[in-house]
């Protein structure tokens, strides 16, 4: 707790600012925009990925060197990282409940295989 | 809304339900006023943020949420025994096993285990408080407002009724309209954040705040316990989060997340329910497994064996209970390889968790064991557990789930896991730890009748549930009068109300410990003591350690006894750093209550109230400059002088 200094923490306000409207564009791409589909969806996922940096940069320490006990700030990063591959690769996987969706010719048969199954 | 919208009618033991609350509200506020204690309350408990205090609150809710769950247990059992005596109806039926279920493991299980946790994690590490004592009575006042939001659920607006998983589209505003479900929603949510909260809390605390010369693995193993599940908590809960909130804006603002219509898809709340909840059932049993290592080797005599093994070994359960969650919706449909990949990960973890098992079983080997209330507990703990597991393996069988699915095999199970388990635990730390916190033991006759009524009550209750699974007979149904299912439904039944003297025994053992038990003179209750805990002194003055002691082995405790020193070291005494009581915790943390109160019954306007004054707390916060305050040394002198009779 080296610096307790009551000064005005800039850096917070910007990102709290910068954060607030790139939520408001994004909300405005999807609701008020006129864009083609494909464009919102980019847009958006480009909005998103600021919006990460944001965080990361401007509140999350990202930039810090490691404290007395070793600990870098990207490590718990890396976690979390990990965390969100499993969540959206899992439920990716899981909720594709195993079938892909007709693309390749070979699913045909697979796919009357389990209807088949089904209307026993 | 008309007031007979507002309470619930109609139902006599809801009447009755209504009564005894009014009765116990108004002996509460009677006793507090003709005792002139409100000052007390206030000045003592509410405004607290000393981790032994807020520690103790959580256990008494705790116990408090264990005697509803039990009560909605034993009405439950009691329909199933005597189905033609139609004690309730079907739609009752739906809202007390979905309380039951919500209440056991939110409101009852994990409070319990972050009292603990609470009381006893700073103590053996050598640290004075939390990392932040404010947040920490932050989090109790989230979980407790949480729980108490929830709670009221079944007098006012209705009970949720669709499962304590909350599967939609049952769930859905299209299917369960009204306030019910939001109760669920709001509850959880509330007091989901003050666990987040206590999460990050304990984890800068241990990694942060240990004695020096302390390393990760030099500390003692319920810390390590829950230091792996903070970690659990902190990457599991934000899914909960985020889940209940999209499930909030699906009921109250129509959005389509969850639906059936609007190409919602139903089965993502499944998935991330369960993403959050089998990393949940390793929260509530990780700190399980470190209370049995205390005891066990406090007991046994001996080092706990294996120490690094056991370490590893809950490491490696908290990776893999983030890649099991499928296997509690084997038969949503997925195809063969899906659920065989998750089939796979479900049988790693017993793994890890049968080293645990040979580690406990080679500690006690060839050990003096002392049978105590607590040993007693964990002692017992270990073939039911096991019981549990291996049916758990049965059921990770993805193609023979489709068999055990749902039914009383699955109830058997998890009732296995999770009271021989984690209910164990509870009752076997608080036991151990309780001359700790209030300065006597509990009664070791009466607790013993307390544990083998329990014990005997709780196989005969859910073994026979195996069978009644195997039989065929689906969860959440209310009518048995099938020949085949009535007996072992009786014999299950008597086992529960055995469950239940126990925890009257247990409850009054509290009382009566407090009126007849010896008083406290050493700090080492049990006389076997190897962590820290118990190199305070008895009570543990409010700053804990009036000098830190410098740890450099497992166990330091059991080499200073055989030196003959104490931690304390008069001639480095300095002043200590507290922090203050603060009233802003519970205020706050009342502002959000209130808006999650107004957002079950969808009254916007003062939901939004509740939050800008909610928001306008955390403001005034941050210009708070009240850095706490020093403890002078002639104080501390005095304090340790007195306690120890110097």
């Amino acid at each position: 707790m080296a610096n307790t200094k009551k000064r005005i923490p800039t850096q917070h306000v910007i990102g709290f600012l910068l954060s607030l409207v790139m939520t408001l564009v994004a909300a405005w791409a999807v609701i008020g925009s006129d864009l083609p589909k494909m464009w919102v969806i980019i847009s958006i996922l480009i909005l998103a990925l600021l919006q990460a940096g944001v965080q990361l940069f401007m509140f999350m320490h990202i930039t810090e060197e490691s404290s007395d006990g070793g600990h870098v700030p990207w490590n718990m990063m890396f976690h979390g990282f990990a965390l969100a591959a499993i969540l959206v690769a899992g439920s990716l996987f899981t909720m594709s409940f195993g079938f892909d969706h007709g693309d390749m010719d070979m699913d045909d048969g697979h796919k009357q295989e389990q209807h088949s199954e089904h209307s026993e | 809304m008309a007031l007979d919208e507002f309470f619930v009618t109609g139902e006599p033991l809801i009447y009755a339900g209504m009564v005894s609350i009014a009765l116990v509200t108004s002996a509460i506020i009677f006793l507090l006023t003709y005792f002139k204690k409100w000052g007390w309350l206030w000045r003592e408990w509410l405004t607290t943020v000393d981790h032994k205090k807020i520690g103790i609150m959580y256990i008494l809710s705790a116990l408090v949420m264990l005697f509803r769950g039990g009560a909605d247990a034993l009405m439950m059992r009691t329909q199933l025994a005597f189905p033609g005596l139609e004690f309730l109806d079907s739609q009752h039926y739906n809202e007390i096993f979905t309380t039951h279920g919500t209440v056991m493991i939110i409101f009852m299980a994990m409070p319990f285990l972050i009292g603990l946790m609470n009381i006893i994690v700073p103590l053996q590490i050598g640290a004075r408080d939390f990392a932040f004592p404010f947040v920490n009575a932050v989090s109790f006042w989230a979980f407790f407002l949480g729980a108490m939001l929830f709670n009221i659920s079944f007098v006012i607006g209705g009970s949720p009724d669709a499962g304590w998983t909350s599967y939609t589209p049952l769930a859905g505003a299209a299917m369960s309209p009204g306030p019910g479900q939001n109760f669920y929603l709001m509850g959880l949510q509330l007091s989901g954040i003050g666990t987040l909260a206590t999460g990050i809390n304990l984890m800068v605390t241990i990694l942060k705040m240990r004695a020096p010369g302390m390393k990760l693995f030099h500390m003692p193993i319920f810390t390590w316990s829950t230091l792996v599940t903070c970690f659990i908590i902190v990457f599991a809960f934000p899914i909960l989060t985020v889940a209940l909130a999209l499930m909030t804006i699906d009921r109250i603002f129509g959005a389509q997340f969850f639906t059936l219509t609007g190409e919602g898809l139903p089965m993502m709340w499944a998935n991330l329910f369960w993403m959050w909840g089998h990393p949940e059932v390793y929260i509530v049993i990780l700190p399980a497994f470190g209370i049995f290592s205390e005891v066990i080797a406090t007991f046994a005599k001996k080092r706990l064996f294996g120490y690094n093994a056991m370490v590893w070994s809950m490491i490696i359960i908290a990776l893999l209970s983030f890649l099991v969650w499928v296997h509690h919706f084997f038969t949503m449909g997925a195809g063969a390889f899906v659920n065989s990949v998750f089939s796979v990960s479900t049988m790693l973890i017993a793994v890890p968790t049968g080293v645990k098992i040979f580690n406990w079983l080679a500690t006690l080997y060839k050990s003096r064991i002392e049978f105590t209330v607590p040993m007693l507990w964990s002692l017992a703990f270990i073939p039911s557990f096991i019981l549990g597991g291996v049916t758990g393996v049965m059921l990770g069988m993805a193609a023979a789930d489709y068999q055990f699915h749902n039914s009383y095999f699955l109830i058997a199970h998890f009732h296995y896991v999770l009271i021989a388990g984690t209910v164990f635990a509870c009752f076997a730390g608080l036991v151990y730890w309780y001359p700790k916190m209030f300065g006597h033991k509990m009664n070791e006759r009466i607790g013993k009748w307390a544990f083998w009524l329990f014990l005997i009550g709780f196989h005969i209750c859910f073994f026979p549930q195996y069978f009644l699974g195997l039989d065929g007979m689906p969860r959440r149904l209310f009518i048995t009068n099938i020949a085949e299912w009535l007996p072992l439904n009786v014999i299950s039944t008597v086992g529960a109300f055995g469950m239940g003297a126990g925890f009257a025994v247990f409850v009054f053992n509290i009382y009566y410990s407090y009126r007849y038990s010896e008083r406290e003179k050493t700090g080492d209750a049990w006389g076997h003591g190897r962590t820290l805990e118990w190199s305070t002194t008895t009570p543990v003055p409010f700053y804990n350690f009036a000098t830190v002691p410098y740890v450099d082995e497992i166990d330091p405790y059991v080499r200073m006894k055989e030196e003959g020193k104490t931690t304390f070291d008069e001639k480095k005494l300095k002043p200590i750093h507290m922090p203050s009581y603060s009233g802003q915790p519970i205020i706050m943390m009342s502002f959000f209550a209130l808006a999650s109160f107004a957002l079950v019954f969808e009254w916007i306007p003062l939901a939004i109230a509740g939050l800008l004054g909610g928001v306008a707390c955390m403001a005034f916060r941050s210009f708070d400059y009240d850095d706490g305050y020093y403890v002078q040394v002639d104080e501390i002198k005095r304090t340790e002088r007195k306690a120890r009779g110097l």
